[in-house]
């Protein structure tokens, strides 16, 4: 070979690739929360900032401090751990201690994450493992720190209900007013009265914007909605899994017993209270813990919504989002052997 | 408009030279050819040092069953002939050297050819004899294709001017400028299968050749389809599905399916050997992207040295960081320019600056799996490639892998995955898996 001749790269094709980077996704669905943010701010003042900061800050601390324990290569930058943090930090009730976002994180970011291989290899969802974590370790902070929203109240109900009922409805949210309903109330307080009220436009209203009480980040539907249609809308999500999870909630609501005031109300009552829209949009879609497949992410929503519906209507807990989501993490792998793509040129396996 | 199923589209980069007519690249001084241009058994020189060849005359014979002579693309003198390593495997492979006397002279064999009795025989004959092998890339003989078994009855075929991959314009330009021509060898083509049944297939981003083509089939029953344009629309598969909604099975070729596909360049190339008996020694190259100055699209001699087409193309533009034999999504990078244009170079690529982002661990977007063509699932074949586990890539249809590389272009974490299932492909070859 003579001189002068460049210095040639020789790899492998394709020799072009998409702008698309896991850096950029990652943003991108941080960005999208921002809206649902800024609400937060709004609805519950600076301790909302402070919480999901603290959340935010120890998560990117205990996924570096994970990374350097394993020897992996420290990428604080890739927006994973904020976007956890973030996530983790919405799910907390906005008057938890200081200290919660933190246990939360480092369960999160060490325990869920890097003890599984850090980002990639996570078999569940690490900021609901967090979650899930800090409501096993702590109960009572978190299901009873609960702030009034800036122009609303904790229930979200309409102010003719709070007259005829007890101090307990104020302090619960709506979903816990719809599983405790009669146990909350006076006697003399009629708990029919109570579910009319409870699924009243004014209470749905409320849930829609986002005036009600409830964990940081989960309480405007509007909100959380507009992130998402963004995120389906640039394909960062796959429209699958929230909307077969959403229906799944619909439907089953619909047919399923319970205290129904209207079958309008009661179903839209289901589909903007508790986590549900954040859970839908932004946990549930993760990609790491959710199946590979259209089919298999089909049937993910479909887990989650049927997991949610039974936690909600007779679980333990009034919201069952969290620990659907985490159970069908769990059942991921199994789905995603059942529901192999079509190979070009063979016949499904029967 | 019937699909195939994933895909992905890629900036096209076709505005560089698809408005460019193609303008003949002076004879080269020396050309290095391979006695290896296409897939079977490379052919057996039957020249020796010093002999005087002309233009199209015989160099090697083919070598075995599936495979093809090779000719002489310039008049001169053998002046070496030489193991040099296969500029796209890498490998050694019999290279003729010929230096130019710089008259072109033609073979006495390449004339007009009485046409009056053609039987499909014939035209097999031809255009085994005239070298002729896929010109889309793949480089598979001709003749082969044109002879299927007895038992896999043809009824179709399918003339491929998709042009998926971005930046080419090779076969674009030849369809505008050489219409007729391509018409004439689709029929000699139809002939030797004995088919009735003709689709020549276009994306719609060509809507200037498929006009073209329209009216130089008139009169003819061919039908000429407008595909949607999404990568990769020409690989043969998704084009017959495409075009017929019938699936390759897996494992197999598409005369299982009673169709057979061949390209714009191929029918023009089948045209010249029925009418003039002229092989093929010389073919239309894209020569583009950011490193070089003007691009263009050239008839290239085979065997000329890349840089030749370069240095016409007014040279680097800067400094080259990859040279690619063929497009951006499959094409194989070159490691120097001093390396010949092959019967399957249907665009050298000169690219100053090629992202090349750290590989990052899988995040399970499924990205891969919603693009692949072939239904695979990329990242599980990546990991178990990559943990040596084989067998189960195999029988997680690796083989399938038509490496059209949508996989690797819209993975976000970069990961190498065209690179990995090579690598696996020729790792169940050696350990027979």
């Amino acid at each position: 070979m003579s001189e002068n001749r460049p210095t040639l790269q020789v790899t492998a094709s394709p020799h072009i690739t998409s702008p698309v980077t896991v850096n950029k996704l990652m943003w991108a669905v941080v960005f999208a929360l921002l809206p649902a943010f800024a609400g937060s701010i709004y609805f519950f003042g600076l301790r909302a900032l402070i919480i999901t900061l603290l959340s935010v800050i120890s998560a990117l601390l205990f996924d570096a401090l994970g990374q350097r324990l394993f020897g992996r290569k420290i990428t604080l930058f890739d927006g994973s751990a904020v976007l956890t943090g973030i996530l983790l930090g919405f799910n907390l009730p906005p008057n938890v201690s200081w200290w919660m976002p933190v246990a939360g994180s480092a369960f999160a970011m060490l325990v869920a994450k890097q003890f599984f291989g850090g980002l990639g290899h996570n078999f569940i969802n690490p900021a609901l493992a967090g979650r899930a974590f800090l409501v096993a370790s702590w109960p009572t902070q978190m299901t009873t720190s609960w702030l009034a929203p800036r122009g609303g109240v904790i229930s979200g109900l309409p102010a003719s209900a709070l007259n005829i009922c007890t101090d307990a409805v104020t302090t619960a949210t709506p979903l816990n007013v719809l599983k405790q309903g009669a146990k909350l109330v006076l006697p003399g307080c009629n708990p029919t009265n109570l579910y009319e009220q409870l699924q009243s436009w004014t209470t749905l209203k409320s849930l829609f914007w986002g005036n009600t009480g409830g964990c940081i980040g989960e309480t405007s539907a509007l909100l959380l909605l507009i992130g998402g249609l963004v995120l389906i809308i640039t394909r960062v999500i796959d429209w699958r899994i929230p909307l077969s999870y959403l229906l799944t909630v619909a439907a089953l609501v619909l047919i399923l017993p319970g205290h129904k005031a209207g079958l309008v109300n009661y179903t839209l009552f289901h589909l903007l209270s508790g986590g549900l829209m954040l859970g839908a949009f932004y946990m549930a879609t993760d990609y790491v813990t959710s199946p590979l497949t259209a089919k298999g992410r089909v049937i993910f929503g479909i887990g989650c919504g049927i997991l949610t519906v039974l936690i909600r209507l007779w679980g333990g807990y009034p919201e069952g989002v969290c620990y659907s989501i985490l159970l069908m993490n769990v059942a991921t792998p199994l789905i995603d052997r059942l529901t192999p793509p079509r190979v070009f040129g063979t016949r499904r396996k029967k | 408009m019937l699909k195939f199923r994933g895909g992905v589209h890629p900036p096209e980069g076709k505005e560089a030279t698809e408005h460019k007519p193609i303008e003949t690249l002076p004879l080269p001084s020396r050309v290095l050819v391979p006695l290896s241009q296409h897939l079977g058994a490379p052919s057996q020189p039957v020249v020796k040092k010093g002999d005087k060849v002309f233009t199209g005359s015989v160099i090697g014979e083919p070598g075995g069953k599936v495979s093809v002579p090779t000719h002489a693309p310039i008049s001169g003198t053998v002046v070496e002939i030489t193991e040099l390593p296969h500029p796209l495997t890498g490998r050694l492979v019999t290279t003729i050297i010929i230096e130019s006397d710089g008259n072109d002279t033609l073979d006495p064999s390449i004339q007009e050819q009485n046409l009056t009795e053609l039987t499909p025989q014939q035209i097999i004959e031809v255009v085994k004899n005239a070298g002729i092998v896929g010109l889309g890339g793949a480089a598979f003989p001709t003749f082969f294709k044109l002879s299927p078994p007895p038992d896999k009855p043809v009824d179709t075929l399918i003339i491929n001017g998709c042009e998926c991959e971005p930046f080419l314009t090779a076969d674009h330009r030849l369809m505008l400028e050489k219409t007729e021509e391509i018409i004439e060898g689709t029929g000699y083509l139809a002939l030797a299968l004995k088919v009735s049944n003709v689709i020549i297939a276009v994306e719609d981003n060509k809507p200037d050749a498929i006009q073209a083509l329209k009216e130089a089939v008139a009169g003819r029953d061919f039908r000429v389809i407008q595909l949607k344009t999404k990568y990769p629309q020409g690989a043969e598969k998704q084009l017959i599905k495409a075009c017929l909604n019938r699936e390759v099975p897996s494992g197999g070729l598409p005369a299982d399916v009673g169709c057979i596909v061949q390209n714009v360049g191929t029918a023009f190339a089948v045209r010249n050997a029925v009418r003039f008996h002229r092989p093929l020694y010389e073919r239309v190259v894209t020569v583009t992207g950011n490193g070089v100055r003007e691009p263009k699209n050239l008839w290239v001699r085979i065997g000329t040295p890349v840089k030749n087409l370069i240095d016409f193309c007014g040279g680097y533009n800067g400094e080259p960081q990859k040279i690619i034999n063929g497009g951006p999504m499959m094409g194989i990078a070159l490691s120097s320019d001093e390396l010949p244009v092959l019967k399957g170079t249907s665009g050298i690529l000169v690219f100053n600056r090629v992202p090349e982002l750290p590989e990052q661990d899988c995040i399970r977007c499924a990205r891969c799996i919603q693009v692949c063509p072939m239904g695979l699932s990329p990242t599980r074949l990546n990991y178990h490639i990559r943990a040596k586990r084989y067998a189960t890539a195999k029988s997680e249809h690796l083989l399938d892998c038509i490496e059209c590389g949508c996989c690797a272009y819209v993975c976000p974490a970069k990961i190498r995955l065209v690179h990995t299932f090579k690598f696996g492909k020729a790792e169940i070859a050696r350990l027979k898996v």
